[in-house]
């Protein structure tokens, strides 16, 4: 972002905010599928949507912030609009994550406070044990590609596994 | 708040050389860091309150002699003037008070001054206490300094001189630090354009930066004094540097008009510096590999 929008207040806003909606977004949709037949592939396949997701963001970065750059001359717009185009997507589909495992994982009712409760924990120490090390040492020991190259990994290979097991299930039952 | 100024005031008193009863007259906390305008009898300086001690001051003035420059720093700059005296077209990247572009308007009426500067509340202060204004040769504008770059490398703008000094708090904007940045600066050079950048002296981000600015512009002028803080990087667009003593011929031109600015063009020149005291496979910065914050703490040169 800061190649062409700058590190004014704005960007940082822009940035925030973005993350703020596609989360909020993932989150709902992430219940509606819930609801339709929820197995474990399809759990697995969000996995594997989100770290396709990135790809946009790893190859063509620099190409979605210049056509924005171009058309957009207020540095306001233009970085919301750059977020978008970098984060809207993935975000959204990582957002699906969180209560489709909830639903996944709830066996009662009188659990599912306490799944929910667990998942919420996982997700945010994830949340900030990722921005720890990204911004104390991923950092100054990587480039960004690389960083987002191994998000990439990690979310394709966890869903495969996940659809994976899912399939030895079915075979051996 | 009467409590906390005197105790600021004390402290600005133990840590700053040339003071003698500095008082904040004028604190504000901006949208990117607090700013005071500190004074005594005579002197006026802007800081950065990033830290209790020893802050970065930005911009001094001193009362009794308004023309002459209070820092080093900003009379290193002036090196450019010795290597280019004929500056038409001047980019000034960083505001601080405002004193140099008012003082290079002084030297070249003729230029045209565009500075840039992030920070609203620095461009208030400096109109309010440092004298600094637009006219019809000086231009102002709000705006990060890549993003200005940029925007004027689509306009086709160009300039003869630009001077990169937005490094002046304890925050670095490692956005301006890049390999990637330094092509878009090239690019708005005209074929004879130069740059000065204010960086850094201390710490291993000396030979990153070095190293990045050579991979951009090739040799480059260092001008420095000693391991003190900051260093000028002087170089431009054509691949020969001017040699010294080209430079000399120059200088000895300036010196007059230079000395009521307290700037002399022999305490300039015998800072230039061409030696290449880096190593050859040193990292270069770019805009996927940048830490110069966390680099400047690593210490060692």
């Amino acid at each position: 972002m800061a190649p062409y929008f700058g590190g004014s207040i704005y960007v940082w806003g822009s940035i925030i905010t973005i993350f703020m909606l596609a989360l909020s977004i993932g989150y709902l949709l992430g219940g509606k599928l819930s609801i339709f037949q929820p197995n474990n592939q399809k759990y697995g396949a969000l996995f594997i949507v989100s770290g396709i997701l990135l790809l946009p963001m790893i190859l063509m970065g620099e190409s979605i912030m210049e056509f924005i750059f171009n058309r957009v001359e207020d540095p306001r717009y233009g970085s919301l609009l750059g977020a978008s185009g970098l984060f809207l997507l993935p975000t959204i589909a990582m957002g699906m994550i969180a209560p489709y495992s909830v639903r996944l994982l709830v066996i009662s009712t009188e659990h599912s406070g306490q799944t929910a409760g667990f998942l919420y924990f996982v997700s945010t120490i994830g949340s900030a044990l990722g921005t720890i090390m990204t911004s104390f040492y991923f950092v100054l020991w990587f480039e960004i590609n690389t960083v987002l190259w191994a998000m990439f990994l990690v979310f394709t290979s966890a869903g495969c596994s996940i659809a994976i097991r899912q399939s030895a299930e079915f075979s051996n039952a | 708040m009467l409590k906390k100024n005197r105790y600021l005031s004390l402290l600005l008193i133990l840590f700053t050389p040339f003071c003698f009863a500095l008082k904040v007259v004028h604190t504000e906390k901006s949208l990117y860091r607090n700013i005071s305008i500190v004074k005594d009898d005579y002197l006026t300086c802007m800081v950065f309150e990033t830290r209790k001690e020893n802050p970065p001051y930005q911009t001094c003035f001193d009362e009794r002699e308004p023309k002459k420059l209070v820092f080093n720093y900003t009379k290193l700059i002036l090196s450019g003037l010795l290597y280019k005296p004929d500056a038409n077209n001047i980019l000034v990247l960083g505001l601080g008070g405002g004193t140099l572009p008012l003082t290079l308007h002084e030297l070249l009426p003729e230029a045209t001054i565009t500075s840039v500067e992030i920070d609203p509340a620095v461009i208030r202060l400096a109109r309010q206490y440092f004298n600094y204004h637009d006219n019809d040769k000086i231009k102002t504008f709000e705006r990060d300094a890549r993003l200005f770059v940029k925007r004027a490398a689509l306009k086709k703008q160009s300039f003869d001189w630009i001077i990169l000094d937005a490094f002046n708090g304890d925050y670095i904007p490692e956005h301006l630090m890049t390999q990637e940045f330094l092509q878009e600066v090239k690019s708005v050079l005209t074929d004879d354009g130069i740059i000065t950048a204010n960086t850094f002296s201390q710490s291993i981000l000396y030979r990153f930066e070095s190293a990045t600015y050579a991979s951009v512009f090739g040799d480059f002028y260092n001008i420095k004094r000693r391991k003190l803080g900051n260093r000028i990087i002087l170089t431009g667009k054509q691949s020969e540097l001017l040699p010294l003593e080209k430079i000399e011929q120059q200088a000895e031109k300036l010196d007059k008009q230079l000395r009521p600015y307290d700037v002399s063009s022999d305490w300039l020149l015998a800072r230039f510096s061409r030696e290449k005291d880096w190593e050859d496979d040193t990292t270069i910065l770019t805009d996927q590999y940048s830490p110069a914050n966390l680099l400047k703490y690593q210490g060692g040169n």
